[in-house]
């Protein structure tokens, strides 16, 4: 696979670095004005790449100005990794232009399908966990991974119905798509304690297989809980990733048993529906960040 | 590569997605299970209800002026049956919407209300207006630079964010007064008839009110008419119309205002023959 190099011209404007191991938080238009005139101290924003495949107008200007003063992550929504069909090369191209014209720190995609013969969905729909959606789901990210010319990293989906389909288990799947295609994985600790529940399984045990050694970030997120029943409390419990409110308790402690073992890994918060104020989503970031720095500490203890 | 596809599971669960069939929206497709014994119906329905909710809320985005004319409730579900019949193509939904005027337009129950198709126009104008590709206007002095005998001779090149939206009833002051944060002073009048330009030659969207004869004007500049010929248009509209005289140095002052060119297209044909194509950014 290609190095993390861009064959652009010498005059850039922007230079390649890594994430920083912090915190940082999905960017909405409506806080850019406020992060821009505040200069909060964060890690690093995330965008959803679809949002910023128009030609240019303000949307650009905001990530141009985001872009100068924080690392960046691009994040893909769009392109149904996980689906039967091919690529779609033309969206294909488009990310390849963002990376280009950004140079993210990293871009990361979604372990499922949006489109259907040319109809988009605009949903994370759930994949079978067999052999030839696996052998799919590879050839694919080998495909991404050439035209972008960079190592992807792969997100674990949080869902709500299984496929009968499914010969293996969700982990022992993206371990196997991780390991043939080189891509590294994003690890949304929101959408394995979802799935958890709504399976039935263990998020911890899900977690401590998780093989964190590949892992290049992390997500974080809420999510509603909603009765499966018809609201009696008779039903059995699901859990919705809604990205509309602020990261749950149990999410939290998962979290920072995840960083104990892990180390610092760059964290993003995600509220993407009912977006709050800026400074309540900064907050969220910092919380994080506390979490990082108590790590960060503590293992400058044991060494000293 | 094409992959071999063991099963068609996933257009059967592409097909649930956005069903309208009464009996099969209330089925979740084959091959789904849940382990835990759950209602795999119910669970199937969060799809169904992200698919629909979120493409519908892409367009409340898109469409503020017709959602404030028919209220968020109507909105959602005349928005829902359009999302359904014309799902996006593309995962880039910043164009999401280019049928939906049409659709008002043949919506039956708003019969009543033709006026809507073309505020959605001038709503979907504007959009593509603000991501359109940057570029810088034509300077408002750049007239001045030209020999009085060749001015009616020149033809313009467009900037990418103008748009022209022509139509038989008040838009623009409809798609003011409901784009606008006030509430409404008084009743728009829907009939009359107003064309918009519609530029972009900053950041800003700026929508125009053309005076009569206008329209006409800059279809024609648009289509690569000269300027002479598109005073033609700008003068036969208006005495076709009745709507009073075409002012055409009023009507060139609007457009340089407005940023609606980027440069003069013989002008760009020159410099182009003399220095090759210019070197793309």
């Amino acid at each position: 696979m290609p190095d993390k190099v861009h064959r652009t011209e010498v005059s850039h404007p922007f230079s390649c670095a890594p994430m920083p191991r912090r915190a940082g938080a999905g960017l909405k238009a409506a806080h850019v004005a406020d992060i821009l005139s505040q200069m909060p101290d964060i890690g690093f924003f995330e965008v959803h790449a679809e949002n910023y495949m128009g030609a240019g107008g303000p949307p650009h200007a905001q990530l141009h100005a985001i872009r100068e003063r924080y690392a960046l992550s691009l994040h893909g929504v769009g392109l149904s990794i996980g689906g039967e069909a091919p690529l779609d090369r033309a969206h294909l191209a488009r990310l390849k232009a963002l990376d280009e014209r950004y140079r993210p720190a990293l871009f990361s995609e979604h372990l499922a399908w949006s489109s259907h013969e040319g109809t988009y969905f605009n949903d994370l729909l759930p994949v079978a966990y067999d052999q030839p959606t696996l052998d799919r789901v590879v050839a694919h990210i080998d495909e991404v991974q050439e035209v972008l010319g960079r190592q992807m990293f792969l997100e674990n989906p949080s869902t709500y119905v299984s496929l009968a389909r499914s010969t293996m288990d969700e982990l022992d799947f993206l371990t196997e798509v991780s390991a043939r295609s080189g891509c590294g994985l994003l690890l949304d600790i929101n959408n394995v304690y979802i799935s958890a529940i709504n399976h039935g399984w263990s998020a911890r045990d899900y977690l401590d297989r998780f093989p964190l050694e590949r892992a290049g970030e992390i997500h974080l997120a809420g999510h509603v809980c909603d009765d499966d029943g018809k609201g009696n409390g008779t039903g059995q419990t699901l859990l919705i990733d809604a990205h509309d409110r602020a990261v749950a308790d149990v999410v939290w402690v998962l979290y920072a048993q995840v960083i104990e073992r892990a180390g610092p890994l760059p964290t993003l918060i995600e509220w993407d529906n009912e977006v709050p104020e800026w400074p309540v989503l900064l907050a969220e970031a910092e919380k994080a960040d506390a979490i990082l720095a108590r790590h960060a500490e503590v293992c400058r203890a044991v060494a000293g | 590569m094409p992959w071999p596809v063991d099963d068609d599971a996933e257009a059967a669960f592409a097909a649930a997605l956005l069903t309208t069939d009464p009996e099969q929206a209330d089925r979740a497709p084959g091959g789904l299970f849940t382990a835990d014994g759950g209602d795999a119906t119910r669970r199937f329905r969060v799809h169904r209800n992200n698919v629909v909710v979120s493409l519908v809320e892409v367009l409340m985005v898109a469409f503020p002026a017709i959602l404030r004319l028919l209220g968020e409730a109507y909105f959602r579900a005349l928005v829902g049956e359009f999302v359904r019949a014309h799902p996006p193509r593309s995962p880039v939904l910043l164009d999401y919407g280019d049928g939906f005027p049409d659709f008002l337009d043949a919506f039956p129950p708003l019969d009543h209300y033709p006026w809507l198709g073309d505020v959605a126009r001038l709503e979907r104008a504007w959009s593509q207006a603000y991501h359109a590709a940057d570029s810088t206007a034509l300077p408002p002095d750049a007239l001045g630079r030209v020999a009085p005998d060749a001015l009616m001779t020149l033809r313009f090149d467009p900037h990418p964010a103008t748009r022209l939206v022509r139509s038989r009833y008040r838009v623009v002051s409809i798609f003011r007064a409901n784009r606008s944060p006030e509430p409404l002073s008084e009743p728009v009048r829907a009939d009359g008839g107003e064309d918009a330009l519609v530029t972009r030659p900053g950041l800003t969207v700026a929508v125009r009110l053309l005076p009569t004869g206008g329209a006409a004007f800059f279809a024609a500049l648009l289509a690569g008419a000269s300027l002479g010929e598109a005073a033609q248009a700008g003068h036969g509209d208006a005495g076709r119309t009745g709507a009073g005289d075409f002012d055409l140095t009023a009507t060139i002052a609007v457009m340089l205002e407005a940023g609606a060119f980027q440069g003069l297209a013989d002008e760009l044909q020159e410099n182009t023959k003399r220095t090759g194509p210019a070197p793309s950014k």
